[in-house]
């Protein structure tokens, strides 16, 4: 039984903290909060120096070619960190995206220059406040060109590329089109969320040059193998900031004091924290599993996944709620940083798709699976 | 990342796995234990065949695989206890008769007593021809157990013991008990206390059975009217057995927290099966929603066990972190055999084994599972033990701590 990280695993995580709490700060995140700038370039070269971009990219397409354990690990420090970048879409959708569907012409193109940090990709399916199937989505492609408008796309405003989900000319399939948004047809405005440390936009998509991924009609099964394996990256992302909202909340229970002692020498503000512990702990365990069905491209993936999602995003938004309950008044404050963590931890709950729908999915797995 | 023994690991498992083939039997069902095969009556006829199988499962070296060599153990790392412990599930195996003895009984026999005394007890204990039971909680100290009464006084070379214990399991069927009993009332209530072990055929003892919700008697009351323990039989100093009992208690942790009872699998089975009115269970959103849930705290807590065992193979000790299964199992058997009898509607009350699913196992589940979240801990001592020994939290403030025990406020019950 070797249900753990390596030691060398283990290390990369030590560094990749250490990189992130020098470059990744609480005031890195507040400048792209409160600023102008969608993202922190400055972390993202720094990070495209290390190579995380390239960890799970094969070396024959310029990456490092490590692997999923290792990009895990990764996550978790970045969810940590709240690093504001495009990671995320870029790594876990777009890149696995290629490496799931790509031509060998679409991976060369792309690929070596992700590795690189030098291309950032995006995903764009949701169109509007509404949940995204594969029976109301309009943007449609037909003879090369897509049109139509997706919102949110998280990290939209600043990609190069997109991998956009659009029906096909019968209306009633759904394919994956690679799109190059810095070509014309493409109108790209930024679009406000719960969490401005992660840049949205809206895309409207006139007409532009749309390269299919994948074979025709793959296109729903594919989106749904490729949001298994982002969720359990993003769960790992989830996982380190649920853990960052739990150290948050001890630290200051043990800092303040009120009726003459510390308030984390009160039953009410201990169990609290014991709760969060044993919903992170839940949470770390089920990662785990979903990080070794990913790494092995194992069978139990679906169901490991959804498991992963589902207790991930719960651990997550809960720790992060009652860190600000355990931080009362201050809790509420723009200046304390609970309110990143409570931000993020709904945005990753939502970005691909909600708890109610993959709880569903879930049961839907079990039952194939018992059947 | 993987889920494999090692080699020692999996010739263990082997070996294990063929002895267990060739001397026990597989259940015949989900529920059935060796507990629901032979229910203890008069004559005790589910005791003699326990103690049976026990006599040769020590001959074959699987009794305590942990223990000293010269304490008729193998030295093994506990991960092998694990591994036993995983495989033997799968058959009708007594449990409960000796797990208090070699579990919590022996290891603070092999801290605190003489070899003299190891020589004689422990052998004896681990083919189960003595069965041990554990004499600590009292009607007024259950999670605060160092706030115990029962008086242990000196006279000469013997120890003059009276007093009431309370939940003590098997103590009927018992031999040996271990007890702490409060030997200076003066002294601060931590610092007053004395641990001792007794034979249980001792005079002045009585023990009687308490019935529990499910109707069931799993637990003992025991009395003591000027019960006599010599004092060679006492385990650590006088004053000192706070942490002697602690010792005792520490070990309780590599017990597993099983969950006994209908789990995932049972509730998920059932919700597959029954129709509601607007159709199959399993089809109902608000249904699907609760078995998510359900499934993600079970995988939860398994993969978390993993990780424990992990620990294990490294040659770790379990910590403190180990408190989650327990916390996190006991209330959902409760909530599983609650929203199952919700599923079976207006019928879900019935008990009669021939009309409820599983042979009514939900609906025994609702009246033993509340014990659950009491036993070996309450969940809110759980926590407790979460938020100081994990999280490194501050104590409760304390009011009783260095008052003299017999000047602490009491209240009625």
């Amino acid at each position: 039984m070797n249900f753990d990280f390596s030691p060398d695993q283990r290390s990369l995580r030590d560094q990749a903290r250490k990189f992130l709490a020098e470059h990744a700060t609480s005031s890195r995140v507040r400048r792209i909060l409160e600023g102008a700038a969608p993202y922190d370039a400055e972390l993202w070269r720094g990070m495209a120096e290390m190579g995380w971009m390239g960890t799970a990219i094969p070396e024959t397409h310029g990456g490092a070619g490590f692997g999923y354990l290792e990009l895990c690990v990764l996550a978790e420090e970045l969810g940590r960190s709240l690093a504001p970048t495009p990671f995320s879409s870029t790594i876990y959708l777009a890149s696995e995206a290629l490496l799931l569907a790509g031509s060998e012409a679409q991976k060369k193109r792309w690929l070596p220059r992700i590795a690189q940090g030098q291309a950032i990709g995006c995903f764009a399916l949701a169109e509007g406040a509404q949940v995204a199937t594969p029976g109301n989505i309009t943007t449609r492609a037909d003879g090369g060109r897509v049109s139509g408008t997706k919102i949110p796309v998280t990290d939209g405003d600043v990609a190069d590329f997109a991998v956009v989900v659009a029906g096909e000319a019968d209306g009633r399939r759904a394919g994956l089109f690679l799109v190059e948004l810095r070509g014309p047809g493409v109108t790209r405005t930024s679009v406000t969320t719960v969490d401005p440390t992660r840049s949205h936009a809206r895309i409207v998509f006139d007409g532009a040059a749309a390269d299919p991924l994948g074979a025709p009609g793959t296109g729903w099964p594919l989106v749904e193998r490729l949001f298994d394996r982002a969720a359990v990256l993003v769960a790992f992302e989830q996982l380190g900031g649920a853990q960052a909202a739990l150290d948050m909340a001890r630290e200051y229970a043990l800092g303040r004091f009120a009726f003459g002692r510390q308030i984390a020498s009160f039953q009410a503000i201990k169990h609290k924290l014991a709760d969060m512990y044993v919903a992170v702990e839940l949470a770390r365990s089920n990662a785990y599993y979903g990080a070794w069905a990913l790494s092995k491209d194992a069978p139990e993936l679906p169901v490991a996944a959804a498991t992963a999602r589902v207790a991930a995003s719960e651990a997550y938004y809960h720790s992060a709620k009652e860190n600000i309950q355990v931080h009362g008044g201050m809790g509420f404050t723009w200046e304390f940083d609970c309110h990143l963590h409570y931000r993020r931890a709904k945005l990753t709950g939502l970005m691909l798709g909600s708890g109610r729908r993959w709880k569903d999915l879930l049961v839907t797995r079990l039952q194939a699976g018992a059947a | 990342m993987d889920f494999d023994d090692t080699r020692e690991e999996a010739a263990f498992r082997a070996e294990a796995r063929q002895w267990l083939a060739a001397n026990a039997e597989l259940k015949g069902g989900a529920f059935e234990t060796w507990q629901s095969r032979y229910p203890d009556r008069e004559g005790y006829d589910g005791l003699e065949r326990a103690k049976a199988f026990q006599h040769k499962k020590a001959e074959a070296g699987f009794a305590a695989l942990h223990w000293p060599v010269e304490s008729g153990g193998r030295a093994l790392p506990p991960i092998y206890h694990v591994i036993y412990a995983q495989e033997e599930s799968r058959y009708l195996v007594p449990r409960g008769y000796f797990e208090i003895g070699l579990g919590m009984c022996m290891p603070t026999l092999f801290t605190y007593g003489t070899e003299a005394q190891k020589r004689r007890y422990a052998p004896a204990a681990l083919c189960g021809d003595e069965i041990w039971c554990q004499l600590f909680s009292e009607p007024g100290a259950g999670s605060d157990l160092a706030g115990l009464r029962t008086r242990a006084q000196r006279d000469g070379d013997e120890w003059v013991i009276n007093g009431q214990k309370i939940w003590t399991s098997g103590a009927h069927w018992a031999d040996w008990a271990i007890l702490v009993a409060r030997s200076d009332p003066k002294a601060a209530k931590h610092k007053g206390l004395t641990f001792f072990f007794l034979s249980m055929k001792s005079p002045g003892i009585e023990t009687r059975r308490i019935k529990q919700i499910s109707g069931a008697s799993h637990f003992n009351e025991v009395y003591f009217t000027d019960a006599r323990i010599p004092d060679s039989q006492r385990l650590g100093a006088v004053g000192a057995g706070w942490g002697v009992a602690i010792t005792t208690l520490m070990n309780e942790r590599l017990a597993s927290g099983e969950l006994r009872g209908p789990d995932f699998e049972e509730i998920f089975g059932l919700a597959c099966s029954v129709s509601l009115e607007d159709g199959p269970a399993i089809a109902n959103a608000a249904v699907r929603e609760r078995l998510a849930d359900l499934y993600v705290k079970t995988q939860g807590v398994r993969l978390t066990r993993f990780r424990t065992m992990t620990a294990l193979s490294r040659g770790e000790t379990p910590g403190p972190e180990n408190s989650i299964g327990k916390l996190v199992n006991a209330p959902k058997a409760q909530e599983i055999a609650s929203f199952a009898m919700d599923l079976l509607d207006m019928g879900g009350v019935i008990m009669d084994k021939d009309t409820a699913p599983l042979r009514a196992a939900f609906q025994e589940s609702l009246l033993t599972s509340p014990g659950g979240r009491i036993a070996a801990g309450t969940d809110e001592i759980l926590r407790n033990i979460i938020a100081e020994r994990v999280l490194g939290l501050p104590q409760d403030v304390r009011v009783d701590r260095d008052l003299p025990f017999d000047e602490l406020p009491t209240g009625a019950r």
